[in-house]
């Protein structure tokens, strides 16, 4: 029989200059109360910091959170670096203060999910569980 | 069941049970005199002065900043015709974290969130028009405080206003940064050194600007209660109190210089008592605790903003109807200035349209609803003078249990602050995502809308272009040999000791940029390391 089902081990970080985090260290408790590992980085990351950790820590999920506008100049760059160090197997997770039209472009930028503020805990969380499913199948 | 219905607890957001009703029972053991004191008076419950709005409106100052320092200095204009009476200026993220705009780290955000400044030709240009003696100027911003504040003296020196006659406010509160808002550079102690050294400076130059606006504000909109917004705040301000005292300064050289800021939040009375409570708080602590003896000292100022966390996307034009009784709660609470939100904040920052909405909030309340004639209306209302001594009691406490474990800057840097305060945000969230927290739009009376086509502020990525040209050109032109004498001098009395200010003026003069002296500043003690323990 295949391992039991282990825990999802999700990265948690704000990029670039903006300091607010009461959205990210929510979302990080909501994920944690849901069974998950969450690394939380803080703010101030750059991508190098951010991918680094992700293969040191082997994650499942990298989730970023903007909040001032910047979303889309700074997920390209982290993408970029995703890239750059092959690790385009691990999804990207956004959220944040994202306008409803930047979604799809966000997507369409390889982001995995999207969820702007307003998003509900337990839709964040379901998901997740779904997503990381939904591949594995 | 009509008994059943009286039974059901209701409470505010602070904890503290509201009943049905209040009577003179409530509040038979407060002592007039003692308790709640006249306005004007010891202990300043009812309000700072006797007469508070009926000579002048508290100040109508509403953040703004965005694009280069010409296109802020053209909305400051706007603003001012459309009535508003002081400037309050929101700088981006790169100046807040003092990097120039063509640090690798400024990418995308060059006059996002904020006017851009790097120089002091960009000082120069966002106040070209405006007469420093004329106006009063409030930056919201707190690691390069001291910086701007060099840069805005070397424009009224420019202009020929006296130090004497610059009126205005910084935030300069770095502690909340570590905690709630995280535009820090450098660690605590390097920080608190910046702003002891702006306080003394101000108390002996600069006797009309207020050095530091000590907030709570941010802890709020983080998630915090009243309770908590409150009492970090007062505790934020123990320490700074104390960090200048070590100094050998005398309390009443610089307390009148301090001020404070906050959010008013939705439920009303709650935030009614919270300002009342503080007043009565500080003044006590001023007295008992510190021993001022000038009156000046013991006057707890304060502004606030309206809205943040409490305006949802959802009918967005609900916003501006929680902003009004959020204003009028800060009136009946007695405040000194105030900014309105617009209500398309939970998009973008305000157009000229809807910035101009939220003023007229403020305009409508202090012209046609008469309740600027009188100070202090709600005094001797049961609920208001039994909550006002609850409030002040919790505060009291929380304030007790941080100095208890060693103070604001230990519980921050062990993350207690932090987690207090996560611990409400989550629970928060957790209350509106059920329903348990009724917002309306939001999970109550929700409508299908339609992909609304709003208006909004945009962001205009020339800036960043334009604004490192002009950094280019001013670095062409300066006198270099002068800029590596400043940045040496800078770095000697960075290490060695002194206050920075008088030197700091000296180098923006000479247009070294705020990047380059913050740089100086990294090298010698480096960033703060943030706790990352959720």
């Amino acid at each position: 029989m295949i391992n039991a089902e282990r825990r999802i081990r999700f990265l948690i970080a704000s990029p670039g200059l903006d300091g607010h985090d009461r959205g990210a260290k929510v979302v990080a408790r909501a994920l944690r109360d849901a069974g998950m590992e969450v690394i939380y980085l803080g703010i101030h990351r750059t991508a190098e910091e951010i991918v680094k950790s992700a293969i040191q820590e082997g994650v499942d999920f990298i989730g970023l959170s903007m909040l001032s506008g910047a979303h889309l100049i700074l997920t390209e760059n982290i993408l970029e670096k995703i890239k750059e160090e092959k690790i385009d197997d691990i999804p990207l997770v956004v959220g944040g203060t994202i306008p409803k039209k930047d979604i799809k472009i966000l997507k369409e930028m390889g982001v995995g999910l999207v969820f702007p503020t307003q998003s509900p805990l337990d839709t964040i969380t379901t998901a997740i569980k779904e997503y990381r499913s939904s591949r594995k199948s | 069941m009509e008994k059943k219905k009286e039974e059901t607890k209701r409470f505010n957001e602070s904890g503290i049970e509201i009943k049905p009703l209040y009577t003179n029972e409530d509040i038979k053991n407060l002592d007039p005199l003692r308790d709640i004191g006249e306005a004007g008076n010891y202990p300043y419950t009812r309000g700072i002065h006797r007469t508070m709005y009926r000579d002048r409106l508290w100040t109508m100052r509403q953040y703004s900043g965005f694009g280069t320092p010409k296109d802020s200095n053209r909305r400051y204009k706007y603003l001012l015709e459309q009535g508003q009476t002081g400037l309050s200026v929101a700088l981006d993220l790169p100046t807040q974290m003092g990097l120039d705009p063509d640090d690798l780290m400024s990418l995308g955000e060059v006059g996002r969130v904020g006017v851009s400044l790097s120089t002091l030709k960009d000082m120069e240009t966002l106040f070209d028009g405006l007469p420093l003696d004329k106006v009063t100027t409030s930056f919201t911003i707190n690691a390069t405080a001291s910086m701007l504040l060099a840069m805005y003296l070397c424009v009224a020196e420019k202009q020929r206003v006296p130090f004497e006659k610059v009126g205005g406010t910084i935030q300069n509160d770095i502690l909340k940064e570590y905690v709630a808002r995280g535009a820090w550079i450098y660690p605590p102690e390097f920080s608190m050194r910046l702003i002891a050294d702006t306080i003394e400076y101000c108390a002996k130059y600069v006797p009309r600007f207020n050095s530091i606006s000590i907030a709570g504000a941010h802890f709020r909109d983080a998630g915090s209660t009243a309770v908590q917004e409150a009492a970090f705040t007062l505790a934020d301000a123990i320490e700074y109190v104390r960090a200048v005292l070590e100094r050998g300064m005398d309390i009443d050289d610089f307390a009148s210089q301090l001020s404070f800021f906050f959010y008013t939040h939705n439920n009303f009375f709650e935030e009614v008592a919270k300002y009342r409570a503080m007043r009565k708080l500080w003044s006590r602590i001023m007295k008992e605790k510190f021993k001022a003896k000038n009156p000046r000292s013991l006057v707890f100022r304060f502004g606030v903003v309206c809205g943040g966390s409490t305006l949802f996307p959802q009918q967005h034009e609900i916003n501006t109807i929680r902003v009004s009784y959020q204003a009028l709660a800060s009136v009946l609470g007695g405040v000194q200035s105030m900014f309105t939100c617009a209500m398309d904040e939970p998009f973008s920052i305000p157009t000229e349209e809807t910035a101009r909405l939220s003023l007229r909030i403020q305009q409508v309340l202090g012209l046609e609803t008469g309740v600027a004639d009188t100070s202090d209306p709600l005094g001797g209302s049961y609920f208001v003078e039994s909550l006002t001594k609850e409030m002040e009691n919790k505060i009291e406490e929380l304030i007790e249990k941080v100095e208890t474990r060693g103070g604001m800057i230990k519980s921050i840097k062990d993350g207690f602050v932090q987690k207090e305060i996560l611990e409400e945000a989550y629970k928060k969230e957790r209350k509106i995502n059920s329903g348990e927290m009724a917002v309306v739009g939001v999970n109550r009376f929700t409508i299908d809308e339609e992909e609304k086509e709003l208006r909004l502020h945009e962001y205009n990525p020339q800036v960043a272009k334009d604004q490192i040209e002009l950094l280019n050109q001013i670095r062409r032109t300066r006198d270099k040999e002068k800029v590596r004498k400043h940045i040496d001098q800078l770095r000697k009395i960075a290490k060695n000791g002194g206050n920075l200010m008088p030197y700091l003026i000296d180098a923006f003069k000479d247009y070294v940029s705020l990047g380059e002296v913050c740089q100086v500043f990294k090298e010698e003690y480096g960033t703060f390391q943030q706790p990352t323990v959720i």
